[in-house]
């Protein structure tokens, strides 16, 4: 595999092909936030954090980087007024769902974004995906799904995988970026065990 | 069918089509697209078949129920030939007369006639009406004269000409090069130049390439792609099979909506056509080129239309979008090469290679080549399908062709592009609509749908309007897209309702900046587009909603009351008798007043005032004056309106 070398934030870089902007940097140790990536999952360019801006020849553009592939020559800035604008407003829109994260307070703190400044919707999930794909790709059990489109969008529980398979794994719980997957979890368990609320919806398994 | 086996014998067969038909005898076309059909189309093509049995005529007279004509709004459309003769807006009962009167006497029935709108004119020819006059239907046009469902009828007006060329010693190169050197632009959207996008596909190294159509027209009120796959299916698939041999694909996918029937239908049965006369399947035309088509019903995301979120569902996953980084024509469905184009792009291609790129860029602008079909709705005299050169002034199009505003009423804007297009004002009427014009004046060409307002319409509305529909259809993927539009809707919402806020416009740009800046695919790069159109043409509607609870159109519920004005209701009792909600006190000879409270803003008081009195007043902004006193509420004898 050829190397590629490139310059973030000033620093000279190597990298191998097919590796993203984002592995690039993590392998220098140069930080850039993100909520949806995981090493061992395929990159989703969802949470959109991690974007950064890239300068191809004299043309500057603002790219994802983990989903972005490095480039020779690729010069790479992690951090502009306008990125921090928008990393700032992003993280504000999550804390309006699960203002108690500590991954957002932490990012909130970086950006300085205010937690306040959209009205509170406390859904919790912030549908990075990390549950989905983890149990797709690496468990490859389907178990846990995403659910409608859009804003109506939610995670839920297969209970009929669900209660084969998840109860010797649970490896998706420590990914969650807020406690929504566990309560997912324990309300699905619940309903189709024949819990506190009748387990009427789901025939036991 | 006989399956033919080089270009010559494709052309020989064309001859014994056109020779068969005599090109005096009496032909009703009836347009039969999916419009036409819901204005009764169906009932009037049994009718026709019922009468012409009847009246002796069953070998003397061709019956073509064709494909949409256009002019939806004056459906359902007859044309008879050779003579041209058009009624319009036909009921079954209709059909005798124009049988024995029409067609046997050759009579003109004149009060099935078209009558000009501006001049009061009746016209007797298609040609002559100004709707079809001003256009340029170069693709559009063979639909109002051929049957979709009949192979025959596409050959005998030269279909497939173009595909016996390139199968009579054009190389794939030669073919990319005229497509290139034509200078088409992708129709669905984006205006991407086709050549570059096939040539990109036609270099990748990979041995498998796709071709794709793109038949998921999810704009509201655009219907352009549904009637050329409707009416004319062998044009679309003809451009596909020359895209196919010029990239070097074997196989196609037809990605249309299922909530598109007919088209479903037609296409289906044009490719099994296609495939008996050896024009689709091995060896086409005895080239030695294989392709096959196959067709896929989409289940009615708007976001499908996206065009990598389309090749994510048509490998049978969820539809949502994916990075572009790496081109789809080098990397698409299944990680082929791929190359996409919409349905009236790949319909310009037979076009192209049959008269020849040259003859193609006499047609439009410089930057854009040919022309375009738009889907013109809205506040306009003239509903329907259009097809222009690049470059005609939007102020021909609404008014030329369009007829201008019903009722009346003042021109305010046309909304360009779908959805996410923008919003532009009457000072840039005189703009030559070519892609580059439309970006530049913070619109977009996008597929083509085009809305006209009228001074009723609230800008602000409006962008609420499109922006909720984007959040509605936002598949959620991305964050910026799935949030941010979300929260734009909720402030546009605020401030249709008075309950906007000092600061909500810059937060609005702020969000607009964020989504289109950081979001994955086109549909959330291009959303905050309505809300920043109308904030650059039209920033004192905003304002006015904001700072003065007004609504300067009257138009939002929340900002507007009626009100009855005491010196001009002649208490005839109608609004109060009207009103659904028992908000209007009165009686006989006592004057009327709406009780604010109950009072639902539906208009219907003011719908039916007698315009002799026009006692009804729509406010915006202002206190609802106080109500008379009850003893100024007698009407006196003598006072009373002599009506």
């Amino acid at each position: 595999m050829s190397e590629i070398r490139l310059q973030i934030d000033g620093k000279e870089v190597t990298a191998s092909e097919g590796m993203t902007v984002l592995e690039a940097a993590q392998s220098a140790g140069i930080y850039i936030p993100t909520l949806c990536h995981h090493e061992k999952l395929e990159p989703f360019g969802g949470c959109r954090l991690c974007i950064v801006e890239v300068e191809v020849g004299s043309w500057k553009k603002l790219v994802v980087s983990c989903v972005y592939l490095a480039e020779e020559n690729l010069k790479v800035r992690t951090r502009s007024e306008k990125i921090d604008r928008i990393r700032k407003i992003l993280v504000e829109m999550l804390l309006a769902h699960a203002p108690e994260s500590p991954q957002l307070q932490d990012l909130a703190v970086e950006y300085g974004a205010d937690r306040d400044r959209f009205e509170k919707e406390a859904s919790f999930c912030i549908h990075c995906g990390l549950c989905v794909r983890y149990c797709a790709e690496v468990k490859k059990k389907n178990a846990v799904g995403f659910v409608d489109r859009g804003i109506r969008k939610e995670i839920g529980f297969i209970p009929e995988i669900a209660l084969k398979e998840c109860n010797n794994c649970k490896e998706c719980f420590p990914l969650c970026p807020t406690s929504y997957l566990q309560a997912a979890f324990v309300l699905t368990e619940s309903l189709a065990s024949g819990g506190p609320t009748g387990g009427q919806t789901f025939e036991k398994v | 069918m006989k399956r033919l086996n080089s270009p010559e014998e494709l052309e020989k067969f064309r001859q014994d089509i056109i020779s068969k038909r005599a090109p005096d005898k009496p032909c009703i076309t009836l347009c039969s697209g999916s419009a036409c059909q819901a204005t009764g189309s169906r009932d009037v093509a049994a009718r026709i078949e019922e009468e012409i049995k009847k009246q002796g005529l069953s070998d003397k007279v061709d019956i073509r129920k064709t494909g949409c004509h256009g002019f939806c709004e004056q459906g359902p459309i007859i044309v008879i030939h050779p003579e041209g003769i058009c009624y319009f807006r036909i009921k079954p009962g209709d059909v005798p007369g124009i049988i024995s009167q029409t067609i046997k006497e050759k009579k003109v029935i004149e009060h099935l006639l078209y009558i000009d709108p501006v001049t009061k004119k009746k016209i007797v020819h298609e040609s002559e009406i100004p709707f079809y006059k001003n256009q340029e239907r170069l693709v559009f046009g063979s639909n109002g004269s051929i049957d979709p469902r009949s192979i025959d009828d596409y050959l005998a007006i030269g279909g497939y000409s173009a595909l016996g060329k390139i199968f009579s010693g054009m190389t794939p190169e030669k073919v990319l090069e005229e497509v290139k050197k034509s200078n088409l632009r992708g129709r669905g959207g984006g205006g991407f130049p086709a050549g570059k996008k096939w040539e990109g596909s036609r270099s990748a190294p990979d041995d498998t390439k796709y071709v794709i159509v793109n038949a998921d027209e999810g704009d509201p009120g655009a219907y352009m792609d549904r009637s050329l796959l409707e009416g004319n299916p062998h044009s679309v698939l003809e451009g596909l099979t020359i895209g196919a041999y010029a990239i070097g694909s074997h196989e196609g996918y037809i990605y249309v909506r299922q909530e598109y029937p007919l088209a479903v239908e037609n296409i289906t049965l044009a490719i099994k056509q296609a495939e008996a006369y050896g024009f689709l399947g091995e060896n086409i035309l005895g080239s030695g080129f294989d392709f096959n088509v196959i067709v896929h019903q989409g289940a009615g995301a708007f976001v499908s239309g996206e065009s990598t979120a389309l090749m994510t569902a048509l490998e049978g996953r969820v539809g949502e979008p994916r990075p572009k980084y790496i081109r789809s024509n080098v990397k698409g469905l299944w990680n082929k090469p791929t190359v996409l184009n919409n349905v009236e792009t790949w319909a310009n291609v037979p076009l192209i290679i049959d008269k020849g790129a040259d003859w193609f860029t006499q047609f439009g602008t410089e930057g854009s080549k040919g022309t375009k079909i738009f889907s013109l709705v809205g506040k306009i005299t003239n509903t329907g399908l259009v097809e222009v050169p690049m470059g005609i002034t939007l102020k021909d199009i609404i008014y030329k062709i369009g007829g201008g505003i019903p009722g009346g009423k003042k021109f305010k804007a046309v909304q360009t592009g779908g959805p996410s297009g923008g919003c532009i004002p009457e000072e840039l009427l005189d703009l030559e609509v070519d892609f580059d014009q439309l970006t530049k004046a913070g619109s977009m060409m996008g597929s083509g749908g085009m809305i006209v307002m009228d001074e009723d319409t609230c800008m602000v509305d409006v962008a609420r309007y499109f922006i909720h529909f984007l959040t509605d259809e936002s598949c959620g993927k991305c964050l910026p897209c799935r949030e941010g539009l979300r929260q734009m809707d909720k402030i546009l919402t605020n401030i249709t309702e008075g309950k906007g806020k000092e600061g909500d416009i810059e937060l609005l740009e702020e969000l607009s900046e964020t989504i289109i800046a950081a979001s994955l695919c086109a549909l959330g790069q291009s959303a905050p587009n309505p809300f920043l159109s109308t904030l650059r043409y039209f920033r004192d509607e905003y304002e006015a909603h904001i700072k003065d609870k007004r609504c300067p159109a009257l138009s939002c519920n929340e900002l507007i009351s009626y009100y009855i004005d005491p010196d001009k209701c002649r208490a005839c009792m109608i609004c109060l008798k009207k009103c659904p909600v028992d908000a209007i006190d009165g009686g006989k000879k006592k004057i009327h007043i709406i009780d604010q409270e109950k009072c639902t803003n539906c208009g219907t008081c003011l719908e039916v005032c007698p315009s002799r009195f026009s006692a009804v007043k729509k406010i915006s902004g202002e206190p609802v004056p106080a109500a008379v006193p009850e003893e100024k509420r007698i009407i006196e004898k003598g006072t009373a309106s002599p009506a």
